[in-house]
Formats: structure tokens, C-alpha cells, sequence
């Protein structure tokens, strides 16, 4: 600071802080690098070694290993299509709900919300980012579950059950524990980061891009669709993916109301499990090394399911803004 | 200026170490492993520590963890709930003896059905968990319980679904009882389950058992009584049909003949007395049986010395079963004889 100072009133020193500020911008370059390359590193040493602790598993169940069903920790034999199904399965109803609904909040809290209610009603979302997944997950055993087994399962069973075809995804007993309750207890869980990103990035679109929309006789819808979404799209598409994460990884909540069962069952009301859940339940007490290399190698997996997800689904955008700027 | 202030920091902190040293004086000693026995071991180094100048340090890592941490020599002690066999404890240069005694109560949820009303049979509860009965009014259920009108309800099978000794002390009863369940399940900590949900912890199967009609779990005993649970009866390999109490679990323990068991490589499950409650197992200790540090060694043994004898007051309060005191003499003459502590 004061070699900055002096810098700038003695002439004859002029050439000194210059190279310093070459220095200091060099050296805040080569930190900003290496803190994105330590990202990369690390995601390299996680996935590697996962893929090492898993290898022989991989090598002894081979192929086997990504679309057998069985779970048998006494025969040591494992196979991971049960948790894979799960994961998805979930997540997938989770984005299914979360979106629109964190959609809807966001263009609530931006365009249709009077300026009072949007600072109390974005503070309480953040809020809700930061429960701990364990809380979500006694309330959704606690109060969730039951009111699934006595309202909803019922209805969806007597109703959609017997429909030909997708009647086997919504065919079970009534337990309240499964699929479908553990994709909406993660839904209710990414809400609040997909919905804060969305809100943030709506308030940033330029007012007289807005204004002159509106000057034009849009509906606010139209202005949403197309003026507010194609501004943000690229951070909206982010702030879903920051949720799909999320979903994909998720363990403590799903587990107390996934039911954790290994038997392969595609209905939805049905217990299942997911590839977090599974590890999480059962590390502590895996007592043969193929078990414990088992699961490691299901961590493996969690890393390709979720890269694949991610893929594909930029994947798609991609093809969308193509389509949008022919 | 700078270098006598930094001089002076670490004059400092060298002051503050000295001053916590004499406090930190006390010796520690450390364990690792079941998560069952972590309440009362907890409770037992709280009032030794206060008593003596031993600190116990136990992480309730699971039983797995600990075998693997006591085999590295991390640990001066490993806990499990499976009680390792005499030739893999050779193998590692361990000794082995029980602790305290544990039980697995069958809880069921059936409207109308008070907790000992429902009797059940050893080979009615491995079918049970096999999915062969299905329905609570099946004949084989009905032939055992004359007396109770029972309900057309599904049965849903509760289970554990992380690794526990609980589960291994479930299916090593249901290997003792059925045939069937010992070729196509086994026994194990965890095991790959023919039907039902699996809950997290016994807190996670309580859970579930209560909120779901028809419902049939197990759980350690001490959350039938702290959850007011529906407990049933079970038959014994005696043919009594017994309740789970703290009476019929140390008959259990008293009818097992442990001076036949080399290593006090025994499960309690199927226990051959008139009154033994037939699915309890305990939780055992693992040592060294020749440590690197004798004097170690020594805080340990005189510790769990101190538990077996003194602590087991504060173990009944916390609803776990003592060890009858015959058995607590051969423990003791089996350290001496297999222990080294010099």
C-alpha cells in the first residue's frame, strides 16, 4: 500500500511498482488456475480412487455387475442394477416436481409478488437450504410417510394401478415408504437451491429489456417466456443441475424413507434403494473385502451415473439453443 | 519488535502446553467398534474416570471397524457383537471374551394384539422372513395362537438395513431354527434379505414396525421397552413359549455352557434352558493377546475387571442383561491364562 503511494508521486521509481503489479497479477492468475485445476485434481483422486477400492469387485462380477439384482452379503455376491434404478428413479421424480415448482416460486418472487412479501418469502427459502438433509429425512418418516400410506398410495393404486402397462410402476401395498415418497421428500429438498438460483439470475435481466417487452402489450407470461427465460438461460440451466446433484447424491433423507431393500421392484410405491443410501447403510459393517470393495465400487458408479446424467442433459440444452437461434 | 513477540508467543503457548500437560496426566486407553454396547461402555468410563485415573475412549465405529481396528493395533480393545472363531483369532493373535448380554425381541403391529399376546415358534418366524407366510391369519400362525382371532392383514416384513449384530443374532437364530434359512440365507451382520423393508438402526425398524399395519420386525430389547412396542412370545428349544425379560435372557446366558466354548466362541441364540428367552447373543472384547505396550494392556484389563464386577448395576439400568457370576470367574481366570500383561 504505501509503496503503491510512493510509487505514484517519485517518478524515478516508477518502474518498480509496475513490475510488481506484473508480479502480483501473474501470481493471482497462477492462483486462480490452480484453484480450478485443485477442483479437477481432486474429482480425478476421488473417482480414481473409488475405481481402485472397487476393481475387485468389477473383476470378479464383471459386467454382471451393472444389471444383476442380487445383494448377498453371506454368498458374497453383489450387483448394483437395484441401487442404480433407485437413483434415478428418484431423481428423476424429483426434478419432475422440483422444477416448475422452483420455477413458479421464482417468477412469484420477481414479478408477481408485492415488494414486501419478496424479502421475508426469499429469506425463508434460503432458510430452507440450509436444514440439514437428516431433519428432512425424520419428518418425512415421522409426518410424511404415514400421511402417504393413509392418502395418497391408496388413491394412486386404486386409480392408476390398473391402468395396462405404466400400471406396474404405480401398483403396491400402501406402506407410504418407496420410490415416489423418497422423489418428493428430494424435490422438497432441492427446491430451495433451484428456486434461489432462478430468482437471482430473473432479477438480474435488465429492467428496459423488460419494460420494453411490456411496452410492447405482453402478458406477463410472454415476457417470462421470452424475454426473462432466453436472457438467463444458460444460469437457470445451472441452477437446475445444482439441484440434479443434489438429488443424484442425496443420503440421509432417502434412506429413512426409501424402505433400503435390495429386491428389484420397478413400481414406484415400492421400497427400493439408491446407491448413497446403500453405502451409507452399510459401510460401517462390511466385513469381507469383496463387500467393502462392492461398495466401493457402487461409489464409482454414483460418480459415472451422475457425469452421465449431467452429460446427456447439457446434451439436450445444447440441441434446444441450437433449435431457438435457427 | 516482531521477533521478541513471536519469541514471546511461543514462550506462550509452550506455558499453556506445560499447564494442560499435569491435567492430560491421566492415562487414556481406547476402543473401537459395536455400536450396541456404546451406551453403557460410555456410562462405565464416565464413573471410572471419575474413580480412578483411566479414561476410556470407546468410538462406536461398528463391529466390522473394530475387528479391522483392533487387527491394525490402533485400538488397545475391539468390540463386536459376532463373536469371532477360535481359528481367525489365533490367526491375529487375539483374545476374546463377552461383555454384556443383548436380546432380539420380535415386535409386530396388529390392531386389537396386546404386547405377549402373539405366540410364535422359531420355524414360524424364519418362514415368516422367508415370504412363505404371508397373511396374519395364516394356519400355521393360528395352530400356535388358539386363543387370538387374527386379521387377513399382509405380514410386511421389517429389517434391518445397515449392517448390525442385532441382524447377525436374528439370523443366526433363524440358521439354529430352519434349515431353509440357513442354505438360502445364512447369518451374517448384514444378509441378503428374501422379503421386507429394511429400516436404518433399530430406532429406523421401531419406526417402521409402528407406522405400518401388519408390520414385523426386530429389535434390541431395550427399544420394546422404551417404545412400549408390541412384543410377542417366542418358543424355546426347550418348547416353552417364554417372554423377553431380563429373567429369561440370564437364564439364557446361565444354560450356555461357556467353559466348553474355546475363546467364549458361543452365541447365545436357541439357548437349551427351560426358561432361556431363545434369540439373544452378547458382545464380546477383543485384545492382544501379546502386546506391544503390557502396561496398556493392564489399564484395559482393569477396567472392563472393575465393569464385570462393579458396573453391572449401571448396565441393568440402561436395560442390558449382566453376565451371570460364573461366568464372569472364567473371563476372569481366562485373561489371566491367555492375556500377557508383563
Amino acid at each position: 500500500m504505501s509503496f503503491a503511494v510512493q510509487g505514484r508521486f517519485t517518478a524515478a521509481g516508477r518502474g518498480v511498482p509496475r513490475a510488481r503489479e506484473a508480479a502480483a497479477d501473474g501470481a493471482f492468475r497462477a492462483a486462480a488456475v490452480a484453484a480450478a485445476l485443485l477442483v479437477l485434481v481432486l474429482l480425478g483422486l476421488v473417482a480414481a480412487s473409488m475405481l481402485w477400492g472397487g476393481l475387485p469387485a468389477l473383476r470378479s462380477f464383471g459386467l454382471r455387475f451393472l444389471y444383476g439384482t442380487e445383494w448377498d452379503p453371506v454368498a458374497k455376491r453383489f450387483a448394483a442394477l437395484v441401487p442404480i434404478y433407485g437413483t434415478l428413479v428418484t431423481a428423476a421424480i424429483a426434478m419432475l416436481i422440483a422444477v416448475p415448482v422452483s420455477f413458479g416460486i421464482a417468477v412469484f418472487l420477481t414479478e408477481v409478488a408485492p415488494a414486501w412479501m419478496r424479502g421475508p418469502v426469499g429469506a425463508a427459502i434460503e432458510l430452507l437450504a440450509g436444514v440439514p438433509s437428516i431433519i428432512y429425512g425424520m419428518w418425512g418418516l415421522f409426518v410424511f410417510v404415514p400421511f402417504m400410506a393413509d392418502h395418497v398410495d391408496p388413491w394412486i393404486d386404486a386409480t392408476l394401478g390398473g391402468l395396462p402397462g405404466v400400471g406396474a410402476l404405480f401398483s403396491g401395498p400402501p406402506m407410504g415408504i418407496g420410490m415416489l415418497t423418497a422423489g418428493i421428500i428430494l424435490a422438497i429438498m432441492v427446491i430451495p437451491f433451484i428456486s434461489a438460483v432462478m430468482r437471482d439470475v430473473f432479477a438480474l435481466v435488465p429492467p428496459p429489456l423488460r419494460e420494453s417487452a411490456f411496452a410492447l402489450g405482453a402478458t406477463r407470461w410472454e415476457v417470462v417466456r421470452r424475454v426473462m427465460l432466453p436472457y438467463t438461460r444458460s444460469a437457470v440451466v445451472g441452477g437446475i443441475f445444482l439441484g440434479l446433484g443434489r438429488a443424484l447424491g442425496e443420503t440421509m433423507a432417502v434412506t429413512f424413507v426409501l424402505g433400503n431393500s435390495h429386491d428389484f421392484n420397478i413400481s414406484l410405491l415400492a421400497p427400493g434403494n439408491s446407491i448413497a443410501a446403500a453405502i451409507a447403510n452399510e459401510f460401517t459393517e462390511a466385513d469381507s473385502d469383496l463387500y467393502r470393495s462392492s461398495l466401493m465400487a457402487l461409489g464409482f458408479l454414483l460418480f459415472v451415473v451422475t457425469f452421465l446424467v449431467l452429460a446427456a442433459a447439457r446434451l439436450l440444452l445444447l440441441r434446444l439453443a441450437r433449435q431457438a437461434g435457427r | 519488535m516482531k521477533f521478541t513477540g513471536a519469541l514471546l508467543a511461543i514462550a506462550l503457548a509452550g506455558a499453556v502446553g506445560c499447564g494442560a500437560a499435569p491435567a492430560r496426566a491421566q492415562k487414556q486407553i481406547t476402543g473401537a467398534g459395536s455400536t450396541f454396547v456404546y451406551p453403557v461402555l460410555s456410562q462405565w468410563s464416565a464413573t471410572y474416570a471419575q474413580q480412578g485415573s483411566v479414561q476410556v475412549n470407546y468410538q462406536s465405529i461398528g463391529s466390522g471397524g473394530g475387528i479391522a481396528q483392533i487387527k491394525a493395533g490402533t485400538v488397545d480393545f475391539g468390540a463386536t457383537d459376532m463373536p469371532l472363531p477360535p481359528q481367525d483369532l489365533a490367526a491375529a493373535g487375539l483374545a476374546q471374551f463377552p461383555v454384556v448380554i443383548g436380546a432380539d425381541v420380535p415386535v409386530v403391529n396388529l390392531p386389537g394384539v396386546k404386547p405377549g399376546d402373539l405366540k410364535l415358534t422359531g420355524p414360524l418366524l424364519a418362514d415368516i422372513f422367508l415370504g412363505k407366510v404371508k397373511v396374519w391369519n395364516d394356519p400355521a400362525i393360528a395352530a400356535a395362537n388358539p386363543d387370538l382371532r387374527l386379521p387377513a392383514t399382509r405380514i410386511t416384513v421389517v429389517h434391518r438395513s445397515d449392517g448390525s449384530g442385532t441382524t447377525f443374532i436374528w439370523a443366526n437364530y433363524l440358521s439354529k431354527v430352519s434349515a431353509e434359512w440357513r442354505d438360502r440365507v445364512g447369518e451374517g451382520t448384514s444378509v441378503a434379505w428374501p422379503t421386507g423393508i429394511g429400516g436404518k438402526g433399530n430406532e429406523g425398524v421401531a419406526a417402521y414396525v409402528q407406522r405400518i399395519q401388519g408390520a414385523i420386525g426386530y429389535v434390541e430389547y431395550a427399544y420394546v421397552m422404551q417404545n412400549k412396542m408390541t412384543w410377542t412370545q417366542v418358543q424355546n428349544a426347550a418348547g416353552a413359549f417364554v417372554a423377553p425379560n431380563k429373567q429369561s435372557f440370564q437364564a439364557a446366558a446361565a444354560s450356555a455352557d461357556w467353559s466348553k466354548a474355546p475363546d467364549f466362541y458361543l452365541v447365545l441364540t436357541n439357548a437349551p434352558g427351560e426358561a432361556a428367552f431363545p434369540i439373544a447373543g452378547s458382545t464380546s472384547i477383543l485384545m492382544h493377546r501379546q502386546p506391544k505396550d503390557a502396561a496398556r494392556t493392564r489399564e484395559t484389563l482393569g477396567f472392563f475387571h472393575w465393569a464385570l464386577e462393579k458396573g453391572q448395576a449401571a448396565a441393568d439400568a440402561l436395560d442390558y442383561i449382566p453376565l451371570p457370576a460364573a461366568v464372569v470367574q472364567q473371563i476372569e481366570a481366562y485373561w489371566q491364562a491367555n492375556i500377557r500383561t508383563q
